[in-house]
Order: structure tokens, then C-alpha cells, then sequence
């Protein structure tokens, strides 16, 4: 029987622009030859419910990196504090995301037990910086769980989303698996088929999965809008997808 | 859905926080998912001293759709309200 040991915490990784951002780290410890996984907290924070995301996936094999992208805003504060620091500021700039998610795959990469190939999985916000990142860095798999935004209207747009996700789907450079509620207002069923319609002109690799009585977040087990079933089906669906794609 | 509108307004006024009273400087305004509220979505406000306060220095709410919008109408009206106006508050 392979051995379910795991090492799990707080460390310091550098950032592709250079700045040493916290993070919490989780990897098998008697396994080598493992994939490896980007976790992108969501809009609430680097938080418990996300560092608990990563233990899953070492306790399934993979090594996981969650970046703290508030890091910069309040560092050393409470998840809370820094989230709501981060959105007095404005929001986590898309160029900086790139850059934390690049360290986090630097990192994962030079782990002495892993295989080399990274993937991405992120929640919320974080589906969307999920899909961005899957457009824009060298991953092997990306998973977007009810990415809001990447639609987005003109005025939707800011200094720090300059350019809506949805756009740079010509560049995606690995297959993608979403994941997403029927009952979401953002994505709502109306941008998944828009997301569908571009990933297919643009022939790339995808599957998507939409759940019907599950809104936003479905995944969240502290909050109402958990869904077992979803979360259930969806937890198998990332298993098989991140199987085949990040295996050695 | 995770909604990116976020509201600032430069306002003047103290908030008791968990270190005592402070100056406020700033309150951000937004729709989406709390901190601790158990509903999927809230309008949360955190007052906050300013742009470089300390992050844990502010004071934040989360209340559900109804209950915020009877707050906004209930401040309007106790700033309407003939006794408040007699004091020559805009």
C-alpha cells in the first residue's frame, strides 16, 4: 500500500517578479514521481478551507502550492484582514497573479520527489486567475471551479483585469476541466456555453461539468452554498482529469 | 458569484475595532461572498483608517441584502429627520 504521509505548511517562495510572498506548501512524503498542483485561493482569502485544499491533494499523491496573493497587502495579517485589504486596494493585478503562480510552479518543479508537471486549480476569482494562467504560463493541466469574469464586458474591465480572460483563449497551452453551478449568476449557464463556444473555435482540449441545483462555491464546506453532490462528483472529475494529465 | 464592485468613499469618523477607538478614514463597499455571515452573498463594509492602515486596524460588517438596504434607508431618514436637520447638518 503507498504510503499517505505528508508534510504540510507555511514557507516563503519567490515570486517570478522577484518578491518573496508566504505560502503553505503541502507534498507527499514517501512517494516520488508525483504531479504537482497550483492551488488559487478565492476572493474570501488564503484561508483555512483553501490550505486544507492543498492537504487533499498531498493526501492524493500530489504536491500543492497555495501563494498567498494578498501576501503584498498586509502581510502576516489574519486571511480576513488581508482580504479585505487587498480589495481596498483594488484587487490583485493579473500581471502580479501570473507572476506568484510562475513562483509557485518554480517551486513545485525543483520539489526533489516531483515530476515535473504542474498543474493549476483555482476557486472563484481564483477559476478565473486559473483559466488566465493556463492562457499565459507553461502548465500541463488547468481546472477553473466557477471562475467568475472571464467574460467580461468592456467596462468590466480595470487596471488590474486590463484584458477579459475569455480573449486570450487562442493562447490556452493545456487541456482545461470547469467546473460549475447551473444556479450561478457569474458564471452564469449563459458564459459557460460563451467559454464552450470559444474553447471549441479555438480546437482546444476541454471538458466541462455543470451541476444542476448547485449555485457559486459549491465547493465551500463551511458555507451554505456547499453542494455535496457536486462537490462529490466534482472532486472525481479533478482526480481522473489531473490522472491523466499530470501522471509521470 | 463572486462579484469584483467595490465602492470607496473617503469618509470622517471614529470606529471602536478590537484596540479601541480610531479615526476612519475610508469605508470600501461590496457585494459578494462574506467573512462569517452564513449567506451565500452579503453587503459587507469595512471601515478602514486609510489607504496604508494597518490591516487588522478596521471595522467590518456583513449584513444580508434586506437588512442592509433598511440600514441605508434608516440613515437617510435619521439624517432627514426635522430634529437632525435643525442643526444645520447637510
Amino acid at each position: 500500500m503507498a504510503s499517505d504521509r505528508m508534510e504540510a505548511g507555511t514557507i516563503s517562495i519567490t515570486s517570478r517578479n522577484g518578491d518573496e510572498i508566504e505560502a503553505y506548501h503541502a507534498r507527499p512524503m514517501e512517494r516520488t514521481g508525483y504531479g504537482s498542483v497550483v492551488v488559487i485561493h478565492h476572493m474570501p482569502g488564503y484561508d483555512s478551507s483553501t490550505k486544507e485544499i492543498a492537504r487533499r491533494f498531498a493526501a492524493h499523491g500530489y504536491g500543492a502550492v497555495v501563494p498567498n496573493l494578498f501576501h503584498r497587502y498586509a502581510p502576516g495579517a489574519s486571511a480576513d484582514d488581508a482580504a479585505a485589504a487587498a480589495r481596498a486596494a483594488g484587487g490583485v493585478p493579473d500581471a502580479q497573479c501570473l507572476d506568484d503562480v510562475a513562483g509557485a510552479m518554480a517551486f513545485l518543479k525543483a520539489q526533489p520527489g516531483a515530476n515535473g508537471k504542474v498543474g493549476v486549480i483555482g476557486y472563484c476569482s481564483g477559476g478565473r486567475q486559473s483559466y488566465l494562467s493556463a492562457c499565459n504560463l507553461d502548465l500541463d493541466a488547468a481546472v477553473d471551479c466557477y471562475g467568475g469574469g472571464v467574460v467580461a464586458t468592456p467596462d468590466q474591465l480595470t487596471p488590474q483585469r486590463p484584458v477579459a480572460v475569455i480573449d486570450m483563449t487562442k493562447d490556452l497551452r493545456c487541456p482545461l476541466l470547469g467546473l460549475f453551478g447551473v444556479n450561478d449568476a457569474n458564471p452564469s449557464p449563459e458564459h459557460v456555453a460563451r467559454m464552450e463556444e470559444e474553447l471549441t473555435k479555438h480546437h482546444k482540449t476541454f471538458e466541462f461539468h455543470s451541476y444542476e441545483g448547485a449555485g457559486h462555491a459549491f465547493f465551500w464546506v463551511e458555507r451554505p452554498s456547499y453542494n455535496a453532490e457536486a462537490a462529490r462528483d466534482g472532486w472525481h472529475q479533478i482526480w481522473n482529469f489531473y490522472g491523466k494529465y499530470l501522471a509521470s | 458569484m463572486c462579484t469584483y464592485l467595490t465602492t470607496t468613499e473617503q469618509v470622517s469618523g471614529t470606529g471602536l475595532g478590537a484596540g479601541g477607538w480610531f479615526a476612519i478614514g475610508q469605508a470600501v463597499v461590496y457585494f459578494d461572498h462574506p467573512q462569517q455571515a452564513p449567506v451565500e452573498h452579503a453587503l459587507c463594509i469595512d471601515f478602514r483608517p486609510g489607504d496604508q492602515a494597518d490591516p487588522a486596524r478596521r471595522v467590518a460588517i456583513e449584513l444580508d441584502a434586506p437588512s442592509a438596504r433598511r440600514l441605508a434607508e434608516s440613515i437617510l431618514a435619521t439624517l432627514a429627520h426635522d430634529e437632525v436637520r435643525a442643526l444645520g447638518v447637510e
